[in-house]
């Protein structure tokens, strides 16, 4: 199974590798891993979407608050979360392709960011199944170059007054 | 450099480094006066209690060994830094406190690595100061330069560069926390020379910025009366400790339990020597090479009590097929030991210490007549033995008549082995931190120097290596380091002329073909003649009393090479991957009895 853990981290030199280091030696399996700055100069936050059952979630959570410049880990898995991922691909677009592929693009959402004399360069953002069905959608046409975030995610506020609980690591 | 002369001209060295203690009259550097990064080094390990160091100098740490020329801390150069380490990780293993190594930059930190991977699988609180080229050089591929921070993250359990004055006494004083609290372990500071130049003003009180680390030190309460409860309740416990005990000081705790709630012991390899072996509690070590009596009472008890120890793959066999009939309870001041390898029913996280006695109000007595009967049934079925009517030396008889010369009361380091797990077998300890070993990493050569870091920390004791022949060969040079300290450490080579553990799995598992497991050995009596110390051969049983006391009398440094049965196996085996009740050698065992 998919799980989206989130680390607040030390914005010190060495951490990216120290995490990305730590998953490696003990063999888990990154989808990808996001880092970038928060409000706190100070700190920043990893996303990492990794694929295991549940003992090597565990795992994986219990390793990587023990990584010392970790201060939070949180794995998002049964809670309620807004996922984003953000691609930027670039689309083989022949003037009389063009009408019905930007009526895919405005299907989707996305924005065409550039246009050359045979490419479309396309952003759009959103949950990754709505990223990868647009990808199936613009297998026909030729697909250039894809770029990928890989995945942010924060959970969604409380909409009641008994809030999510938060998992108490022993 | 001081250490390329003649040991003679080195303060510290000639002068017998052990009655000799450093003074605490001379402070560095005082708080608020403005100093050199390598002043504040110095200042900062003193402030945090060092007396006592290990290292090798070189280029780009010479502003900081400049220093401590005139520091009052006593100086130990190794002669490799592999050896230097591993004298600072035994030093904190024997002593308790933090192991200080000093290296330079590049292959002085590159030398370190084994030593710290050591240190890190063992758990052993250590700092390692290392040189680094100029800061505006780094990354250039500059003379002696290595990515020491990066070459050190997976061997230590933190490590950092210091490119800013400023940081540098915050930094030293994080890293001796970081090493000493929680689950311990090594921490490098890399120290870029012009850091080392580099002036700022001196903090002592400076406060340490750690958001991520907060170890837990009280286990949760009601978790601590569900295991005492489930002690209570349970007719058939174990207790099964490991290193963590030592670690945490935590021996009088632990007896007090096993004594109180009235529990058998078995320990790791680590564990030796935090219960006395003597006494009747005891079952000896458990694992692949374990008695018996600890496996089998493993596999059958009711209720499995771990406390500091990991079910590292050595001690369960077979994880699926571990304890099968047990439940779990799981104490361990590092909450990613739990549930790692075995599913724990009530995991407990924080200082061991603390929890145990927690446990031990809440525990009552019950005599459990059956199970210590059955105990008592496999001790006399299967006792560890070897054939004693033999006219050759058995590594056994060696170790036995160590144990019974030295009143079982030695420090004891080994190399990685054969003749390790014979003394795991065949020693009696009866205390904490006197058993000295590479357990984790298993690292040859690790007996010698940490004979020397153990001597170092305890004057008075008797400190005996247990060797194996190549594993003394892969650093015996640093049999010269004990000579120059003149430090009284004893070797105890058992010479069988093979890499005695490898030899032992080409037998059992690949058909005798006894691939490149063997070395044309020098005379190691010779060789430690040469380098200053008494050597002495052994090639019959009946010397073998004779030489340990001459051995035990000597001041000098002594090596004692016991020319052993070349092809003794080391039994009962459970082969790699079989349940710990499928032992191999029981039959033996049991017609030795």
């Amino acid at each position: 199974m998919k799980h989206i853990i989130s680390a607040l981290v030390e914005n010190k030199p060495g951490v990216l590798a120290h995490v990305s280091g730590m998953f490696a030696a003990r063999a888990f399996n990154i989808d990808s891993l996001v880092v970038g700055r928060t409000e706190d100069p100070q700190l920043s936050r990893m996303t990492i979407v990794v694929v295991g059952d549940d003992r090597v979630l565990e795992q994986v959570r219990k390793q990587l608050a023990k990584i010392v410049p970790v201060v939070k880990v949180q794995d998002f898995a049964g809670q309620s979360v807004v996922a984003r991922d953000l691609m930027l691909i670039t689309i083989a677009a022949p003037p009389e392709k063009r009408p019905e592929i930007v009526a895919l693009i405005e299907t989707f959402k996305g924005n065409v960011v550039d246009i050359g004399q045979k490419t479309i360069m396309v952003e759009i953002s959103g949950p990754e199944e709505k990223i990868e069905a647009f990808i199936e959608m613009c297998r026909p046409y030729g697909i250039k170059n894809v770029a990928r975030t890989g995945t942010i995610a924060m959970p969604r506020q409380e909409k009641t007054s008994a809030g999510p609980q938060e998992a108490a690591e022993e | 450099m001081k250490s390329g002369f003649s040991h003679s001209a080195d303060s510290a060295g000639k002068s017998s480094i052990l009655k000799t203690g450093p003074s605490i009259l001379s402070t560095v550097l005082k708080t608020g006066s403005l100093g050199t990064g390598a002043e504040i080094a110095v200042q900062s390990l003193i402030d945090q209690g060092v007396d006592t160091m290990f290292g090798y100098p070189g280029g780009v740490i010479l502003p900081f060994f400049d220093k401590l020329y005139d520091a009052p801390i006593r100086f130990i150069i190794p002669r490799h830094e592999q050896g230097g380490a591993h004298m600072a990780d035994a030093y904190a293993r024997a002593s308790g406190k933090v192991g200080v190594i000093v290296a330079t930059s590049g292959p002085g930190a590159c030398n370190l690595v084994t030593g710290l991977g050591t240190a890190m699988m063992d758990s052993v609180p250590m700092v390692a100061i290392t040189g680094q080229v100029r800061t505006e050089l780094i990354g250039n591929d500059a003379f002696q330069e290595a990515d020491t921070t990066g070459i050190t993250r997976p061997v230590t359990k933190y490590n950092c560069i210091v490119k800013d004055v400023k940081d540098l006494a915050r930094s030293i004083k994080e890293a001796f926390f970081i090493a000493s609290t929680g689950r311990p372990g090594p921490v490098v500071v890399d120290l870029p020379v012009d850091v080392q130049v580099a002036k700022t003003e001196y903090d002592a009180g400076v406060e340490m910025r750690l958001p991520g680390y907060k170890p837990k030190v009280k286990g949760h309460h009601r978790q601590i009366e569900m295991a005492a409860e489930a002690i209570n309740k349970s007719e058939k416990p174990v207790l099964y400790v490991g290193g963590g005990i030592i670690s945490a000081n935590a021996g009088e705790e632990l007896r007090a339990l096993a004594k109180k709630a009235h529990l058998p012991v078995t320990m790791t390899l680590l564990g030796l020597g935090s219960y006395d072996q003597n006494e009747a509690e005891s079952l000896d070590m458990l694992g692949m090479h374990g008695t018996a009596y600890a496996n089998y009472a493993v596999q059958e008890c009711d209720l499995l009590i771990a406390v500091g120890a990991r079910f590292d793959d050595r001690v369960t066999g077979k994880v699926k097929a571990f304890a099968p009939h047990a439940k779990v309870i799981h104490i361990d001041i590092d909450p990613a030991s739990i549930a790692k390898n075995v599913r724990a029913d009530i995991p407990v996280v924080g200082d061991a210490k603390y929890i145990l006695s927690e446990m031990v109000k809440m525990v009552e007595h019950r005599e459990r007549k059956d199970w210590f009967a059955k105990i008592a049934q496999w001790k006399k079925k299967y006792p560890l033995g070897y054939d004693r009517k033999s006219t050759n030396i058995k590594p056994q008889y060696v170790i036995e008549q160590i144990c019974e010369l030295t009143g079982g009361d030695a420090i004891i380091t080994t190399g990685v082995g054969q003749h390790q797990m014979w003394t795991s077998q065949f020693y009696k300890f009866k205390r904490p931190r006197q058993f000295i070993t590479s357990g984790g990493l298993g690292t040859m050569g690790y007996g010698l120097p940490a004979a020397i870091g153990a001597q170092i920390a305890m004057p008075e004791a008797t400190v005996v290596d247990i060797d194996g022949d190549h594993s003394f060969n892969m650093t015996l040079t640093e049999l010269r380091t004990a000579v120059q300290y003149e430090l009284p450490i004893k070797v105890c080579i058992m010479n069988n002329g093979y890499m005695g553990m490898v030899r032992q799995w080409q037998e059992l598992f690949y058909n005798k073909r006894y691939s490149k497991s063997y070395l044309a050995n020098p005379d190691y009596s010779k060789v430690a003649e040469a380098l200053g110390a008494v050597g002495v051969t052994v090639e019959k049983k009946a010397d073998v009393p004779k030489a340990i006391k001459k051995m035990l009398a000597e001041q000098k440094p002594c090596v004692v090479d016991f020319h052993v049965e070349p092809e003794e196996n080391v039994w009962p085996m459970v082969p790699a991957g079989k349940s710990l009740h499928e032992m191999d050698g029981l039959d033996l065992l049991e017609s030795m009895a």
